[in-house]
């Protein structure tokens, strides 16, 4: 079990150093020795080693890393859509045991419903909540404006571009009026120049709405334009290898030289780090 | 032996009326070989019929009002069979689609089932029905509802996972999300199911129609077996299949057009 926790990152007493001063009420999420395994072809894979992790309200926190490397399968740990294999977590003070709507996922593929036009879909989550249809209306205007959609409530999806299609899926979530946006890459499929403009929004958005955004991506730039904090993962075995905090000023450029640093210190992070393992690898499988 | 073959090949910009036009030659093509046929003498008359009888006897029974309570009964045991089908498949293949359980039980029973020909239901049919229209309808039902079932099924197994676990992640459960996502979304998958269980309870039902006489299209073409009216056998076969070109282009076409173009299938 030693072998799994990861104190083999240098920078993990500093990291839990850093979140134990959060009072508690402070705390959207507390991840504790989450780790996920599963039986692939009669082989145990590691997914994720057990991680722990604290998310304060409001924290714009980025999982970056290489395909593999458990940043989705974490990530979906904490929407209750998967279960850990050991350890816990609470999100907004309540244990995690299923998907629940104070914390909402959003895909790569936008998962919005074809068979529902883009206001219904919006409503979608407020129905099942069983508010009112006049209510619904509203609440869903007021998100297709926050999103720029305005003129596309009767659209169906397929006749969305890209762009649209994720902002509806963020309209959807946000109408659900969630503490936690969990984004699996959201803008992953995307055009560059579409990709920078949802960052903006995304960003406005959340200064807006103060909510907790985890975000996942394997872009460097992407998780340093958007984070306040960007935490490393490195794949086979998935695991955190080290966290950094971003301080740059808000709004940021993608061209800002300062960004483009910090991003280029994380890539050689990581690529070191991916370098390692390998080798680990290559030395464990010689043995 | 392989061969590449170009399917996407351009042809020169096609006229509009073209197609129509190659299919009313072919038609007319195929009434003047019939008639031709007919008037050989390769068969003697009741066993076969020239396209002019067959007019004449539509017209007669149209006019005397037997082909169109015949149709009107058929259609409407038809519709009967169909819609218990529809329903009991669309619940049994929801259960079959979301439970595993349910899915190693009674899912391989019903893939049993749907190999077993109706008209087998047939005997049963009397025994516990006599001759009624519920040992049609049964025939029917048993016909199409394996068929719906499993294309149900099909649909559900089909759908992306994402959807299920966008809903479940907003809060939906339970009936809601039966009824709201994964039938909804099962749906272009289902259709081909939907349709087979339609074309399966026309054919059970002619058989249906044929364990003793009323009046209705299975009847009406016994009544030729009877009398040696090749006339009218050919007559009622005619109107089978025009009702089912028809159900298909009115019902069945529409639906799966629909489906394809707001999922952005089709433009």
């Amino acid at each position: 079990m030693g072998q799994h926790i990861v104190t083999t990152s240098p920078h993990f007493e500093q990291r839990e150093g850093n979140i134990q001063v959060l009072p508690a009420s402070n705390v959207a999420l507390h991840v504790a020795d989450v780790s996920k395994t599963f039986m692939s072809k009669g082989r145990n894979v590691e997914a994720l080693r057990p991680v722990d992790l604290k998310v304060a309200t409001g924290e714009f926190v980025c999982f970056l890393g290489p395909s593999g490397c458990g940043k989705s399968t974490l990530l979906s740990i904490i929407a209750g859509l998967q279960e850990p294999t050991t350890g816990h977590v609470w999100a907004n003070g309540k244990h995690v045991i299923g998907p629940g709507t104070d914390r909402i996922l959003l895909f790569q593929e936008a998962a919005l419903f074809p068979w529902l036009d883009v206001q219904q879909n919006i409503e979608f989550g407020l129905r099942q909540a069983g508010i009112k249809a006049r209510e619904r209306a509203a609440i869903a205007r007021k998100f297709i404006e926050t999103v720029h959609l305005k003129g596309f409530e009767r659209s169906y999806i397929h006749q969305l571009s890209g762009g649209m299609r994720q902002r509806a899926a963020i309209a959807r979530a946000l109408a659900i009026d969630p503490a936690m946006l969990l984004m699996d890459e959201p803008f992953g499929a995307l055009d560059a120049f579409t990709r920078d403009r949802l960052h903006t929004e995304v960003e406005s958005i959340w200064a807006e709405t103060q909510k907790t955004i985890l975000f996942v991506t394997h872009n460097v730039r992407e998780a340093v334009a958007l984070g306040d904090r960007v935490v490393v993962f490195a794949p086979r075995p998935g695991r955190i290898v080290r966290e950094f905090r971003i301080d740059l000023p808000r709004p940021r450029s993608l061209e800002d030289h300062n960004l483009v640093d910090q991003s280029a210190d994380i890539l050689q992070v990581l690529r070191s780090e991916m370098v390692a393992s390998e080798e680990e690898e290559h030395n464990g499988s010689g043995r | 032996m392989a061969q590449a073959v170009n399917i996407t090949k351009q042809r020169s910009t096609p006229q509009w009326w073209a197609k129509p036009l190659r299919q009313v030659l072919f038609y007319l093509v195929l009434l003047f070989v019939w008639h031709k046929l007919a008037n050989s003498n390769l068969w003697s008359p009741g066993l076969f019929a020239g396209p002019l009888d067959v007019q004449n006897t539509l017209v007669e029974h149209f006019k005397d009002g037997t082909l169109i309570t015949a149709i009107s009964v058929s259609l409407r045991r038809l519709a009967i069979g169909y819609v218990i089908s529809l329903v009991l498949g669309i619940m049994l293949g929801l259960l079959i689609g979301i439970n595993r359980y349910i899915d190693e039980t009674v899912g391989s029973l019903v893939l049993g089932l749907q190999a077993l020909p109706s008209v087998c239901w047939a005997p049963f049919a009397l025994l516990w029905f006599g001759l009624s229209e519920q040992a049609m309808i049964f025939v029917v039902v048993m016909g199409a509802l394996f068929s719906i079932t499993l294309g149900v099924d099909a649909g559900i197994k089909n759908t992306p996972p994402v959807y299920l676990q966008a809903a479940r992640n907003m809060g939906a459960h339970g009936f809601a999300l039966a009824t709201q996502v994964i039938l909804p979304a099962a749906l272009p998958n289902s259709i081909v199911g939907l349709k087979q269980g339609w074309s399966f309870a026309w054919r059970s039902l002619m058989a249906a129609e044929l364990l003793y006489i009323t009046t209705s299209l299975g009847g009406l073409l016994q009544n030729g077996r009877d009398y040696s009216d090749a006339p009218l056998m050919i007559a009622v076969m005619l109107v089978i299949i025009l009702l089912g070109v028809l159900i298909n282009s009115v019902i069945f076409g529409p639906l799966e057009r629909g489906v394809r173009q707001r999922w952005g299938l089709q433009k």
